[in-house]
């Protein structure tokens, strides 16, 4: 069936099978919305391949992949809406701790009030001041 | 050089009229998925983080310049007594004067802290809170679609996963229905906390309390 992944900034819809807490992806479509895919070496994607200890599970006979399998294997959680066929794919937080304990300011790009997007990385060679307010 | 981020999932029509009126020198952008929450693990607001040249964080993410004096505000009224009013002033003048001499002294302020200090003293980044993180997204995505309970359903959960997150509650009042972020469910939560802070205290020399 036709539903929605969400993977970091993708939000993509894709043909995929969803059985209880497993959802199949042909490669072609897993690849599309996550960028992920499966090689020999593992779980690839760009540069980065992490290897799938057996009994994983990840694939079965045809190719399918399952998402939330791999989404494990990734130690990221995974969460659906059956009712709006969306399923989203989030961050791992041992990716975010590492991330910040590396003391780099993780980079984002937001825009501001007319639209200019800005990414904090534009700010390198000053010092920012970096405040999260909010309206309410 | 300051740089605002607005938590604000209802954009502009939300934080627009603050910015507007703030009439900033500097940037002050619209971060409607809470992205930058998500990035250095902030759970409420006003939170800082000082960034070096290099773009290392010295300093944060902490309270920016804030603390729970505000809490003897009266819910009906909003009005806060005067001596807490002072409290109050006086953090901000202390929280800004180190960042002046942060900005006149760089890295031979004070203030700024060690890589090891740094390290200690950043939020523990959960399992449960990423969970919470991808509920709360979730909850956007449904928002979007107009599946407002739905939407809810995902920041009720959000909120059960990572209960001190003041951001995922507060934004998710203020979806249900703006300005209920300050009505009486958030008085009644702020109360229950008891003798725990809502903000962090600053770690601070001069500091109240």
């Amino acid at each position: 069936m036709q539903l929605t992944v969400v993977y970091d900034d993708t939000q993509a819809q894709v043909e995929a099978t969803p059985e209880g807490e497993r959802l199949w992806l042909a490669p072609a479509e897993l690849r599309a919305a996550t960028g992920w895919e499966l090689k020999p070496e593992g779980a690839c994607r760009d540069d980065v391949c992490v290897p799938v200890p057996p009994g994983a599970q990840l694939a079965r006979a045809g190719g399918a992949v399952d998402l939330v399998a791999l989404a494990a294997l990734l130690s990221r959680p995974v969460v659906h809406e059956d009712t709006e066929h969306v399923w989203l794919v989030g961050e791992a937080a041992e990716e975010r701790r590492a991330a910040l304990e590396s003391l780099e300011a993780p980079d984002f790009a937001l825009p501001d009030l007319s639209g200019t997007v800005h990414r904090l990385s534009d700010y390198r060679g000053r010092k920012v001041f970096l405040v999260a307010w909010a309206s309410w | 050089m300051p740089l605002a981020i607005a938590l604000d999932t209802r954009g502009a029509e939300a934080a627009g009229p603050w910015i507007e009126r703030a009439n900033a020198a500097y940037p002050c952008l619209i971060d409607r998925e809470h992205l930058v929450a998500r990035l250095y693990g902030m759970v409420n607001v006003p939170t800082a983080v000082w960034i070096d040249e290099t773009g290392r964080i010295v300093r944060g993410p902490e309270t920016a310049g804030t603390s729970d004096a505000w809490r003897e505000m009266d819910p009906a009224t909003y009005h806060v007594p005067a001596q807490a009013r002072d409290e109050l002033r006086t953090v901000r003048a202390i929280y800004l004067d180190a960042l002046r001499d942060w900005a006149r002294n760089g890295p031979a302020s004070v203030h700024v802290r060690s890589q090891r200090e740094v390290r200690d003293r950043l939020p523990r980044l959960t399992e449960a809170a990423a969970r919470a993180d991808a509920c709360f997204r979730l909850g956007l995505v449904l928002q979007q679609r107009g599946r407002a309970d739905a939407a809810q359903r995902w920041f009720q959960e959000a909120r059960r996963l990572h209960p001190d997150s003041w951001s995922i509650a507060r934004q998710a009042w203020d979806l249900e229905e703006p300005g209920k972020a300050g009505g009486p469910e958030f008085f009644a939560a702020v109360r229950a906390l008891g003798e725990r802070t809502y903000y962090s205290p600053i770690d601070m020399d001069g500091m109240p309390r």
